[in-house]
């Protein structure tokens, strides 16, 4: 039978299987950060249950830390506390965890891959929505709550019930100024933040083949913004090169027979899919959100929606109310106080190359703070080799250590009370960014730009 | 896990779409390293930002029966959304849809989620928005709810009924297919 490579991937996964009861998936790798994973380590020790495959598992610290250079002291009592708790945990347990200055430590999912710990065809979870990024690599990636890190923990299994299955394919080919990130918020636009229910999506297309494992990736972790149990596309050439000489990557004869095994994945001709749709990129530009989640995304050029332009009225009501904006109107020359380029969307090296390239000779506007956090130590340390950091410091951007920060603002990098940013972020949630914050999501290139004009604006407005 | 039979109360009305874990509990409230402690800190940003927000209402916000709209639990996966809201003492919550991984973590601390269709689920919120007192009742072996004199029925998957009803959690289930698991493994290796 013709199979898609969601379907390849779950059906070798199954442990047990049982009309009327959720199936049994086994998970391959578990990745632990300190906000999600307490939980589970206390639960295991209370019902005396060991951990049944250490070596599956592996740890970092992201969330809670600060992003400042003297990152050591944690001053926030509650976040040491907790990220304390993880240092131990994986003490007792023989964990692997990659922590600050082990040169891997960083966002969970920009270390993973940098690892050679994400592979193709395996089955993964993370206590963090946006594992889905792994699929990047033709992985099946869920995110996960703390029972079920539990679980995988305790039986290397989960319960799951079969998801269905999304084909989207991006066509055409778009204009100088569209990113993956731009990609990815026109799909969420169309089908909205409950879009992909229940569902794994597989991205296909002459778009998504054309693109880097970092651009890859942006798009893959951003599949649950429109409500998707997982993304994810089919390894190829690009997929292996990346790879390939990884520190979790298999070796020798071992890579050989892996990359062959990796490349059959492929979705078989003519497999079926239970929901599939087409977006047209043609000529398509940079967008841009404007309300209060991820499916209030417009293209750069465009204007904001009229509140009877469809959905529910209430929620588009609460936006404008939220976000001090009007019906009908450009974004574009809104003023901004804040920039962030980071997070598991758009915090690896290629995302911040593109950032350098805008700043190069440039300066942040005067009544922009712009923060620029990249996602694990390797990239930082890939940025200070190329010189990045000194043509972000020029441009008067504070480069900063890496961790998730003002995604989530659970560490002290805040957006205060009624401040605008523009950030490369995944979420523009109430209060997402600090409480009573604006956000506004775009690309790197469209942060980088906006930060200079220190308004909401495109590379092609830059002189 | 507590386990779930019936349950009577009145509702709390929210009508809105798209209730993400972020508004049932903000980031800033997640870096205990307990299970206990998010009650209070329920839709924080909400209710100190929206004076009318339906839990600053005295004569709802001691209902133990959340009706929402769509997608409710939708963005990230903290499961700390779902003990925040049991915390808060609600038990059951009626949509008309639920994000995956919500549904998921509350199935796994007994949360009870149900599902009906939009029209029923407008006729509810009206009925609360007319009169907070009546009392909605809840019947998870029967799969009914009764409110204002009128019954209606639900779906509920039988396993999940099955570990809701008698308190079992999903840990038990799938330490009772070791063998399972170690047959998958001499098959497949250890990944």
């Amino acid at each position: 039978m013709k199979q898609n490579i969601i379907n390849k991937i779950w059906n070798t996964h199954l442990v047990h299987s049982k009309a009327g009861f959720p199936e049994m998936l086994y998970i391959d790798r578990i990745l632990l950060h300190e906000v999600t994973s307490a939980q589970a380590f206390a639960e295991l020790k209370n019902r005396n249950i060991p951990i049944r495959n250490k070596h599956n598992i592996i740890a970092t610290v992201d969330h809670s830390i600060p992003t400042d250079k003297n990152r050591i002291v944690i001053a926030d009592e509650i976040a040491r506390k907790q990220v304390d708790t993880l240092r131990a945990n994986c003490k007792e347990t023989g964990i692997t965890i990659y922590d600050i200055d082990s040169h891997h430590q960083g966002i969970v999912h920009v270390v993973g891959p940098e690892l050679g710990f994400t592979l193709p065809g395996k089955t993964i979870i993370c206590g963090d929505s946006h594992t889905s990024t792994h699929g990047a690599f033709g992985a099946l990636a869920f995110g996960v709550g703390t029972s079920e890190i539990t679980h995988a923990m305790a039986s290397s299994c989960i319960l799951q019930d079969k998801p269905k299955t999304y084909r989207v394919e991006f066509k055409g080919m778009p204009n100088q100024y569209f990113t993956a990130k731009d990609a990815i918020l026109k799909l969420i636009a169309e089908i909205g933040i409950g879009g992909g229910k229940g569902c794994v999506i597989e991205y296909v297309g002459e778009y998504i083949r054309s693109l880097s494992m970092e651009a890859r990736m942006t798009i893959c972790n951003m599949s649950i913004e429109c409500g998707a149990r997982a993304g994810l596309i089919a390894p190829d050439a690009t997929t292996l090169s990346y790879l390939e000489g990884r520190e979790y990557a298999p070796k020798g004869n071992d890579w050989e027979q892996a990359k062959q095994e990796w490349l059959a994945l492929a979705s078989d001709e003519g497999a079926e899919y239970d929901y599939s749709i087409t977006i047209d990129i043609t000529g398509a530009g940079p967008m841009i959100t404007w309300g209060i989640n991820p499916e209030h995304a417009i293209a750069l050029n465009e204007t904001t929606p009229a509140i009877n332009a469809g959905g529910d009225k209430a929620t588009l009501e609460k936006a404008y109310a939220y976000t001090g904006l009007q019906p009908g109107q450009s974004l574009v020359g809104t003023a901004i106080d804040f920039a962030f380029v980071g997070s598991c969307t758009n915090g690896r090296i290629e995302d911040l190359r593109a950032v350098a390239k805008i700043l190069d000779g440039r300066k942040v506007a005067n009544n922009v703070t712009m923060y620029i956090v990249p996602g694990s130590e390797q990239v930082m340390e890939m940025a200070q080799a190329e010189g990045l950091d000194k043509i972000f410091a020029a441009a008067g951007a504070d480069f900063r250590m890496p961790g998730c920060s003002m995604c989530l603002a659970m560490n002290p990098d805040k957006v205060p009370e009624g401040k605008r940013c523009i950030s490369t972020t995944n979420r523009n949630f109430i209060g997402r960014q600090g409480p009573n914050s604006i956000t506004h999501l775009a690309s790197p290139q469209t942060v980088a730009a906006s930060a200079v004009l220190g308004k909401i604006a495109g590379q092609e407005h830059l002189a | 896990m507590k386990k779930f039979t019936t349950l009577s109360s009145h509702i709390i009305p929210l009508a809105i779409d798209n209730v993400d874990t972020d508004m049932i509990i903000p980031a800033q409230h997640l870096k205990s390293v307990s299970k206990e402690g998010y009650g209070e800190n329920v839709f924080s940003a909400l209710r100190s930002m929206y004076p009318d927000f339906v839990l600053n209402k005295p004569q709802y916000n001691t209902g133990k029966i959340l009706v929402s709209k769509e997608n409710f639990g939708c963005g990230s996966s903290r499961e700390h959304a779902v003990w925040a809201i049991q915390q808060y003492g609600i038990e059951t919550v009626i949509c008309n849809s639920f994000s995956d991984i919500f549904f998921n973590n509350s199935a796994k601390n007994g949360l009870l989620l149900i599902t009906q269709p939009l029209e029923v689920i407008n006729e509810m919120l009206a009925i609360a928005e007319e009169d907070s007192t009546a009392v909605m009742t809840v019947d998870l072996p029967n799969q009914s709810i009764s409110y204002n004199g009128k019954g209606y029925h639900f779906d509920y998957d039988g396993f999940r009924k099955h570990c809701l009803i008698n308190g079992l959690d999903d840990l038990d289930y799938l330490m009772s297919h070791t063998s399972e698991i170690n047959k998958y493994e001499e098959h497949h290796g250890k990944a």
